[in-house]
């Protein structure tokens, strides 16, 4: 509030019913904002605090809540949107850098809804996966150029290559890296719960791997972030991959800073600083400068693990995204992850997060492109991720070459998260982005982890069908085959690096 | 077996550091490491309470992620030794290169001369695991920067600054840096304040001095006057926040 | 991205390629086996008042005759040939390299105070934009490029780099991403009697190029090295500034140094800045840049890549890793690190 600008049209308004409303104050409980309270027999609402999360209506046994979106609008104007001038009135407030939750904002086309999948119509037969099997199975790793075979004095083939370390999904859908920290570990526990069921991985994150997740360790693939929170040699054996990150499709070229509100007793003995103090991760990580640096480290990762442990390495989707991954295909690298700028996240800056980097579906495409060009393609796996929402994105990425994907946001839905984007806050009222008890406790892991799988087995199915739909009963069959993509509306420049030619065509 | 001795003359970084892990498993209490030139990773990630001699110099990242043995080089240092180092020790009698104890979170490690750039870059600590990081000449830009907590003591036994660079101790959050002979305050990072030691400090500091001097064979008595040190700690716990606000 | 080596022997002793060839391969582990090369200067001493071209030829046949000619007709070839080389069953050899030693007709360019380099920089620039199949990669007096792609030692051996002696030596191991791995992206790269050899990524390269080419210089090799070698040449050549401080334009101090100087530095330090802001090199970096007189290496400005120093007698090494000068020379008595920015100099006394 500043004296000359005033207050702004708030955000929300929030609205009982009090014809409907019974008073059992479980908005009051359950609003963690304090946008409700009760005064004699009425509930009364600061509609300002409110974030729009949607705890209170979740649990209002007689839907007497309203939120309203924008109850109060700025003069229109195509230029001077809402979202331009509320950062300038900030800006001129505070005189900093605007961070904000979530992933981009901005309403750039979505390519994903540009492009459509392809069918099977009498010329071949559509498979029935309810009765044939449909092959999701996915391995993520190095693979061999060609074979080293040997036959035996009893005429049997021998093999002789040798196999590296591949991490093996029932289905091509892997959680993201959230941090412990970040999320709570009820969340984390969820998540955990629900990729062990469904036979595939999520990611620890940077924030180390707590006590109670260890029982998931096969199930994990730990973080190694330039923050380096919570990694020992313990930590690096016990997952079963290990992802360097390099980036985030959020706020590619920016490091990130976990608030101190988010940093308690528990958190600091895993990140190893001070308690309330903000947990720094550097732009860089400062012993990486250049792609030998990369190199270097991912070889340290696997010396250390003595070459038994996946190395991962994400990056954020920036304009020479496909030079970038060539590079580290050469890097001893076992999967590249490209993060999209639809990617989510708790804080960012709103610049960055609106304005940095490019689309997962045009970088997976020219990664892949480029990776096939330059004949090693089966260096490394593509792990597709940002803004991946639904089966189809799914089906999509990976006809533009991704062999598997990592949902974030999606995953955190599933455990009840509306997309509010105050993440930062630490005062999460669905017990995800928050470390206080009374909240995390509103996670049960149990039920949590059954949403999660149910999520991933959902998508699953969906994607059997999508497959059988297009005569495919195997994955590999779809991966980079954007014959059975078709572009609606997208200018051919975009087409060209999509290769995927315009519906009709 | 007592002390196990590995020519690593020509040797590529995997096998020398599968024979040391050999070795380790075999109760070896010592292993001296001959002919060392470049080899990367040396000890990285080993375990166990082993004393480990090298000859020659090193690669990038010696002793990375490394949980308990006491590495000794006789040479110079390249790239990051003691990188995210989690225990043990790493004593070089030379220089090292830029990162040195980059996030290292235990341990300690004593460099007989000069490091490079980001010297203890984003050491840590919890509880009684400190990190400790002593130089005994000087270290340059960016020193300590991110720390959230250990140790870094400069000695400029050189006769020169201990640093003369800028952005020590930027975005500070946690531990200390310790400096003789003071620092032209335009040199301190964002976040970074400069204060007298304590009784305490000081014992603590008396402590390493001696300790560098039993290391490196030299008497302690000139690096022993309390009024020539300066301690920089963090200004406050969260450097950045001043940065940012929310939307 | 990569590892680089130098040494200069301050007396002009010269030494062959095997002490190098040793040392680069060393940091094998800082390279992707997609590119190697060497320049070693004094190695064409029968030749030394001749610009030795060094070209890749797609196919002699073809694309040969038009790069004969364009030479015909602005100096006289004393003497050309193919470069010797080994067959190596790993390095494919996708190019032929020639060598020709020419003598620019200065009548030609009546108006310049330095015709015979303006002439050999106008062939170089014209060859490599517009007669397909053939680059020139090396052009300098009494020096020259071997590189290719491949690892250190095959390409050494590909080029029997053992079998020449210069007094000066740069070599470079890269681990490319900007650009794929072909021959002319290897380094180092020349351009008359400069050669540059680069660890890192130029993050200017964008504004470094368009300047540069306003001079008239073509970048040509799709990477941002190449424009290093421009840079210097347009600074210390056609603008005369000494060496130190080209070096100085290209990674200045920080502003708030330059503000703490006494009067006269702020007032140079200031007017390079202005005059030179294009030209100043970002990103991280380390570059050895080399002549016939001196080899020069230095940082960016936040020494975001290595380069370690070292001295014995004579002789001056620099490279990324201490190991590879050691590699080269046991006996090195004096090892250091450059401050961010600060160049390492050594000049020839002889």
């Amino acid at each position: 509030m500043s004296p000359s600008i005033g207050s702004l049209p708030p955000k929300y308004r929030v609205t009982v019913d009090p014809d409907r409303c019974m008073l059992c104050g479980r908005c009051v409980e359950n609003c963690a904002y304090g946008a409700f309270r009760r005064e004699g027999d009425r509930i009364l609402t600061n509609s300002r605090v409110c974030t729009a999360c949607h705890r209170c209506v979740a649990f209002c046994p007689r839907d007497a809540i309203d939120v309203v979106e924008r109850p109060l609008d700025y003069r229109s104007h195509p230029v001077w949107t809402r979202g331009v001038r509320e950062a300038i009135y900030n800006q001129a407030r505070t005189g900093k850098i605007v961070l904000a939750g979530m992933g981009n904002a901005l309403d750039y086309p979505m390519i994903f809804d540009r492009l459509v999948l392809d069918a099977c119509q009498v010329t071949n037969p559509s498979i029935d996966p309810l009765r044939e099997p449909m092959e999701l199975r996915t391995y993520l790793g190095k693979k061999p150029q060609r074979l080293e075979l040997a036959r035996r004095g009893d005429g049997e083939v021998e093999l002789l290559t040798e196999l590296s370390p591949n991490l093996c999904l029932e289905t091509p859908i892997m959680i993201g890296h959230m941090s412990y920290g970040a999320i709570s570990l009820n969340a984390q526990l969820a998540l955990a719960k629900g990729v062990t069921a469904a036979g595939t991985f999520m990611g620890t994150g940077e924030g180390g791997l707590p006590e109670p997740l260890r029982p998931y360790q096969d199930h994990m693939i730990v973080q190694v972030a330039s923050g380096r929170f919570g990694v020992d040699i313990d930590y690096l054996e016990r997952g079963a991959a290990i992802e360097i990150k390099i980036g985030q499709g959020a706020k590619p070229g920016i490091g990130g800073h976990l608030p101190g509100e988010k940093v308690d007793e528990a958190v600091s003995k895993t990140r190893m600083i001070p308690v309330g103090s903000d947990a720094i991760s550097p732009a860089p990580h400062h012993d990486i400068y250049s792609i030998e640096d990369l190199a270097q480290l991912v070889r340290s990762l696997k010396e250390a693990t003595e070459w038994k442990k996946p190395v991962f390495v994400k990056i954020a989707a920036v304009h020479n995204v496909a030079a970038i991954a060539a590079g580290i295909a050469r890097s001893s690298a076992d999967a590249v992850v490209v993060d999209g700028f639809r990617g989510g996240t708790g804080a960012a800056p709103r610049v960055f997060r609106d304005h940095v980097g490019i689309p997962v579906e045009a970088a997976v495409a020219a990664v892949d492109a480029k990776l096939r060009r330059q004949g090693i393609r089966n260096e490394v796996s593509v792990i597709a991720s940002g803004g991946i929402r639904e089966s189809t994105d799914v089906a999509k990425i990976i006809a533009l070459g991704a062999d598997a994907v990592y949902i974030g946001t999606a995953a955190l839905v599933a455990l009840g998260c509306r997309v509010c984007g105050n993440c930062y806050r630490g005062l999460c009222p669905w017990g995800i982005a928050t470390q206080r008890q009374d909240l995390v406790d509103r996670i049960d892991p149990e039920a949590g982890g059954l949403q999660v799988s149910n999520l991933i087995h959902g998508w699953t199915l969906e994607l059997m069908e999508l497959m059988g739909a297009a005569g495919i009963n195997s994955i590999e069959s779809l991966r980079g085959n954007r014959d059975r993509l078709r572009g609606y509306m997208i200018d051919q420049a975009l087409m060209d690096v999509l290769d995927v030619r315009s519906v009709g065509a | 077996m007592d002390e196990v001795v590995i020519d690593a003359a020509g040797m590529h970084y995997t096998p020398l550091n599968r024979e040391i892990r050999a070795a380790v498993a075999a109760g070896a209490r010592r292993i001296r490491l001959e002919n060392v030139l470049g080899q990367r990773f040396i000890a990285n990630g080993v375990r166990g309470d082993v004393e480990i001699l090298v000859h020659g110099v090193p690669g990038g990242d010696l002793g990375m992620f490394m949980s308990g043995p006491r590495i000794e080089v006789f040479g110079n240092a390249e790239h990051a030794p003691g990188n995210t180092m989690d225990g043990g020790e790493i004593v070089i009698h030379g220089s090292a290169g830029d990162a040195v104890g980059h996030s290292m979170r235990g341990g300690r490690i004593f460099v007989e001369g000069a490091i490079g750039y980001r010297g203890g870059i984003h050491m840590k600590e919890y509880e009684k695991k400190r990190p400790v990081l002593v130089i005994g000449e000087s270290a340059r830009a960016f020193l300590g920067e991110y720390m959230a907590g250990g140790t870094v003591l400069v000695l400029a036994r050189h006769g020169g600054p201990a640093v003369a660079e800028r952005g020590l101790g930027s975005g500070i959050h946690g531990g200390e840096i310790i400096l003789r002979g003071g620092i032209d305050p335009v040199h301190l990072g964002v976040g970074a304040s400069q204060v007298a030691l304590s009784d305490d400090d000081w014992a603590r500091v008396l402590a390493l001095v001696r300790e560098y001097a039993r290391r490196f064979g030299i008497d302690p008595a000139p690096l022993e006057r309390r009024e020539e040190y300066t301690r920089v700690v963090p200004a406050s716990a969260r450097p950045f926040a001043g940065k940012y606000a929310w939307e | 991205m990569c590892g680089i080596i130098g040494v200069i022997d301050r007396s002009r002793e010269p030494m062959d390629g095997t002490a190098i060839r040793r040392a680069l391969s060393m940091m094998n582990e800082r390279g992707s086996g997609e590119g190697a090369g060497y320049v070693v200067y004094g190695c064409y001493p029968e030749f030394r008042d001749y610009f030795a071209l060094h070209v890749f030829f797609d196919n002699i046949h073809e694309t040969k005759p038009r790069v004969d000619e364009l030479l015909h007709q602005w100096g006289r070839v004393v003497h050309d040939e193919e470069i010797p080389t080994w067959d190596l069953p790993r390095l494919r050899k996708v190019h032929t390299p020639w060598r020709y030693f020419f003598r620019p007709d200065t009548r030609l360019m009546p108006r310049s105070t330095t015709p015979a380099e303006e002439i050999v920089t106008e062939l170089v620039m014209r060859i490599n934009t517009s007669v397909e199949g053939a680059l020139v990669f090396s052009s300098g007096r009494n020096l020259g490029v071997f590189k290719a792609a491949g690892w250190p030692e095959e390409v050494a051996d590909f080029y029997r780099i053992e079998e020449y002696e210069g007094h000066c030596w740069l070599a470079h191991n890269r681990y490319p991403t900007n650009t794929p791995g072909w021959w002319g992206g290897a380094h180092p790269f020349n351009l008359l009697d400069w050669s540059v050899v680069h660890n890192g990524e130029i993050t200017s390269y964008g504004t470094n190029r368009r300047y540069i080419e306003s001079f008239g210089y073509r970048c040509t090799m799709f990477t941002d090295t190449e424009v290093v070698a421009y840079l210097v040449d347009l600074l210390v050549r056609r603008h005369d500034l000494p060496e130190e401080l080209a070096v100085t334009a290209l990674a200045p101090p920080f502003w708030d140094e330059i503000d703490a100087m006494e009067d006269d530095r702020r007032r140079l330090h200031r007017a390079l800045r202005l005059t030179y802001g294009s030209a100043m090199m970002n990103g991280p970096f380390a570059i050895v840049v080399a002549n016939q007189e001196s080899m020069v290496a230095f940082t960016d400005r936040s020494k975001l890549r290595p380069l370690v120093g070292a001295e014995h007698g004579d002789r001056l090494y620099v490279s990324s890793e201490e190991a590879a000068i050691r590699a080269m020379d046991p006996g090195i008595t004096r090892v250091f690190m450059p401050r961010a920015g600060e160049p390492i100099v050594g000049r020839v006394v002889a």
